[in-house]
């Protein structure tokens, strides 16, 4: 089959970096294609080549059998090409129809033809099966749906190549599988589609084929019927991985901290207890009020009742800076806007949280004593950073993460929540995360696991439990727990409601 | 496998060290540029005297965007410290007047100065308002208050040997170095040491780069805010001392339009308005960028009607430059 698009030994340089090395990539008509590799393995360096952000150095484009070069993401839309990217360049305070054709509403002398823009985008919406009227503020529809109306955008463009980068990041399952009926029939329709995702289960549902990144670098593109999970992963990184979940049984210690009717916004009388050393998994749909719960916890929300009991003392916390002081410390599911102050260094976003404990009386920050500190921590955390002193933006997602991660550590916490520790983080740091979590279980912590990722909260818990509409709707052993059960509970068809 | 990433990172953080330098190089280089340029227009100009005295004069300016420096890192903005400065200067000009000791005088000014700031940093914490919106009401309404306090007529310090060592404090000389600009220095190092080297200074950084982050960091978001802006009050109440003690009187309408001098300094100084980025330093030498061009513009005769639009450009001229670079 011939490719629509083709992209052949592509060449990118930037001062000192080689971050595309005679790449390849085909795109298909009535096909998806799945792009995969680690963080930093050029994927994203490639789109900006595609959408004429970035020039490439060598190599060439072939689209519909011309040799091109697109000048801009303007030039590369008007030829076809539409890249649905992680953050979606939607604006919220306008209406579905503004927002598909911003810049280029149908106008009259000057104004604007709504009949025409809301007949448009109605079939266009109709033609993914989204039930909204055009006029409806985006703002008021859930993330899912915003991603719909990005691929409407796209369509709007009439399309030939769309591109989606991580789209299922921030959907909910159902939300997912919703997307993937609307690429099926994009696909029927002779689309061609480029699917970027670090979750290779969805890739063997919806791709066709694969194509595998390694440090900038071209690995392979195959159909994905001859490819396994672990054949992918192991090309991505470059080595085996002998098991995605590197478990460490150790025998528990006492309960450590209880919570007690907690109710509070969008959480409603959930009671749980904890173990030194557990691992507990938190299940559930997005919006079933997990995070609410942990900020409930840190004391970032207000609760309305309810008591928590920490090593056998009733606890009160009303600030983050409580919590903390307490022995409980909580990483964000948002590492961008909740968990790092992105123009800071990895020194000072690491001892942002407990910097108390490197300054004297006066206030006065000791600086050798709060660097040594902070190498210790780069050094066990395998934090690949050139210099303590580097801006944490620059760093890769899972190292952006372990910094996160290790500010929360600093402070030597009883009870550590992590709220989707590993998303948008690559399959290496993955790991190298896995067994933070277990070292920091070794050492009696416990440890209080969110996470969207079922194979994740199956693989990592002692425990997990299931929250449904503020609610705790199940709780599983780890030995009873699995995908099917999760799943029941999590909809609410659960094995009998805690109350 | 990332070693990729790494080398990138590396390389952006040669980057970024070289054009901050790059930056301050450059906004040094232009200050030592008007400095030639205007010593070979006007002999005048290169003396010891003109630069001890342009320093006293820029000093007023230079302290007050000390604090403004450290409101704008947290991204917030102080558009009080001209009505700050009008009601503090009061204070102090009628204490001295009424022979109040200078000592105890000066210190009840300066802890004026720090509660009013307060006031502007409690609404802004704790009442939630814009910076902006918050610092405007209290602007309009220290303006107005100063006008109630002197009736709208300029108050004296008298001819009291208090009153001889209160202007001491603006017209004297240590060292052969006009007072003033021993204050501004030690405000400046007081100001850098507070922003580099203490857990205050890190938590103002933090504040105004990510405000969610640091909150659930465990700081407390308010308290941070709340000590910016009684700093920026207690910088202007200094500047107040100087300015009522340089003129041994108060004027209601002292420090007009000075928020916008202040803010014009830090800015040049490479501070960004979106907070979480800035120096101390390169708001000295913001201060003396302007300073110096206001001399020079007066040594070489230019009408002080023109001066205000030569300042323009300049200013308009080095932000376009410096986001050039970003």
């Amino acid at each position: 089959m011939q490719p629509i698009l083709k992209l052949e030994n592509i060449e990118k340089s930037f001062p000192s970096v080689k971050a595309l090395d005679r790449v390849c990539l085909n795109v298909y008509p009535g096909r998806v294609m799945a792009l995969v590799g680690e963080n930093g393995a050029g994927k994203s360096t490639l789109m900006k080549v595609i959408a004429g952000i970035y020039q490439h150095d060598a190599g060439q484009i072939e689209y519909f059998g011309e040799r091109v070069r697109f000048t801009g993401p303007k030039d590369s839309q008007n030829q076809g090409i539409s890249i649905i990217h992680q953050e979606l360049n939607l604006i919220q305070e306008l209406s579905i129809a503004e927002n598909i054709y911003l810049g280029r509403v149908p106008t009259r002398f000057g104004k604007i033809q709504w009949q025409t823009l809301y007949a448009d985008v109605e079939l266009l919406l109709k033609r993914l099966n989204i039930k909204y009227h055009p006029r409806t503020r985006l703002a008021d529809l859930s993330i899912g749906e915003q991603q719909m109306v990005e691929i409407a955008k796209a369509l709007s463009f009439k399309s030939k190549v769309i591109i989606m980068d991580e789209p299922t990041d921030a959907l909910t399952d159902t939300e997912t599988q919703s997307l993937f009926q609307v690429i099926r029939q994009l696909i029927e329709q002779g689309q061609a589609i480029v699917y970027i995702s670090h979750r290779l289960k969805e890739i063997f549902e919806i791709c066709d084929d694969v194509t595998i990144f390694r440090d900038g670098k071209f690995i392979e593109e195959k159909p994905v019927t001859e490819l396994t999970e672990d054949i992918i992963i192991e090309k991505m990184v470059g080595r085996s991985l002998q098991e995605q979940f590197p478990r460490v049984e150790i025998d528990l210690g006492n309960v450590c901290f209880q919570v007690k009717n907690l109710s509070g916004k969008g959480v409603n009388n959930v009671s749980f207890s904890l173990r030194s050393g557990e691992i507990l998994g938190f299940s559930g749909l997005m919006g079933a009020g997990r995070t609410e719960l942990m900020k409930l916890i840190y004391g970032d929300e207000t609760k309305f009742s309810g008591s928590f009991i920490l090593e056998a003392n009733p606890l009160q916390i009303c600030t983050p800076k409580d919590a903390l002081n307490a022995g409980i410390a909580y990483v964000s599911e948002d590492r961008k806007t909740e968990g790092l102050v992105l123009g800071m260094t990895v020194k000072e976003n690491m001892t942002l949280s407990n910097l108390a404990a490197f300054c004297t009386a006066s206030g006065r920050i000791e600086h050798t004593r709060e660097q040594s500190a902070v190498q210790k921590f780069i050094d066990l955390f395998l934090i690949k950073t050139p210099s303590k002193n580097q801006i944490v933006k620059n760093l890769s997602g899972g190292n952006q993460q372990k910094v996160a991660i290790a500010k929360s550590v600093m402070k030597q916490p009883k009870v550590l929540i992590l709220d989707e520790p590993t998303r948008g983080v690559d399959v290496g740091a993955r790991q190298e995360i896995y067994h933070l979590i277990n070292r920091f279980r070794k050492e009696g912590m416990a440890i209080i696991l969110i996470s969207s990722d079922m194979p994740e909260i199956l693989g990592m818990s002692d425990r997990v439990l299931v929250m449904c509409s503020g609610k705790i709707s199940g709780e599983f052993s780890r030995v009873e727990a699995n995908q099917e059960r999760l799943m029941a509970a999590a909809v609410g068809k659960a094995i009998g409601e805690i109350e | 496998m990332s070693s990729k990433i790494v080398n990138q990172g590396h390389d952006t953080s040669i980057k970024l060290f070289s054009r901050a330098w790059f930056f301050q190089e450059k906004s040094l280089l232009a200050l030592l540029f008007l400095i030639v340029v205007v010593s070979i227009i006007s002999p005048n100009f290169f003396s010891v005297d003109n630069m001890l005295n342009t320093l006293r004069q820029t000093s007023v300016n230079a302290i007050i965007a000390v604090g403004m420096t450290m409101v704008i890192i947290t991204a917030g903005i102080d558009l009080s410290v001209g009505a700050v400065l009008a009601l503090t200067g009061a204070f102090a000009a009628s204490m001295i007047g009424m022979e109040v000791n200078v000592f105890i005088a000066v210190s009840i000014t300066l802890v004026a100065g720090l509660l009013l700031g307060a006031m502007s940093g409690i609404i802004v914490a704790h009442g939630k308002v814009q910076p902006f919106i918050a610092t405007l009401v209290t602007m309009t309404a220290l303006r107005g208050a100063t006008l109630v306090f002197t009736d709208g007529r300029p108050i004296s310090t008298g001819y009291t040997e208090n009153a001889d060592m209160f202007s001491w404090l603006g017209t004297g000389y240590l060292f052969y170095v006009p007072v003033p600009v021993w204050i501004m220095a030690l405000i400046f190092a007081t100001g850098w040491y507070l922003l580099n080297h203490t857990r205050t200074g890190r938590n103002i950084y933090a504040l105004g780069g990510n405000e969610d982050a640091t909150r659930l960091s465990g700081i407390n978001v308010n308290r941070v805010k709340i000590i910016v802006y009684s700093l920026c009050g207690l910088t202007a109440a200094i500047a107040s001392i100087i300015i009522t003690a340089r003129l041994s009187s108060a004027q209601p309408t002292a420090g007009l339009g000075y928020e916008l001098d202040a803010i014009a300094a830090v800015v040049l100084g490479g501070t960004s308005l979106m907070g979480g980025r800035g120096r101390i330093m390169g708001t000295l030498i913001g201060a003396l960028i302007i300073g110096f061009l206001n001399n020079a513009l007066n040594l070489l005769d230019v009408s002080s009607y023109y001066q205000m639009l030569a300042k323009a450009s300049v200013i308009l001229l080095a932000v376009i430059v410096d986001n050039r670079n970003k």
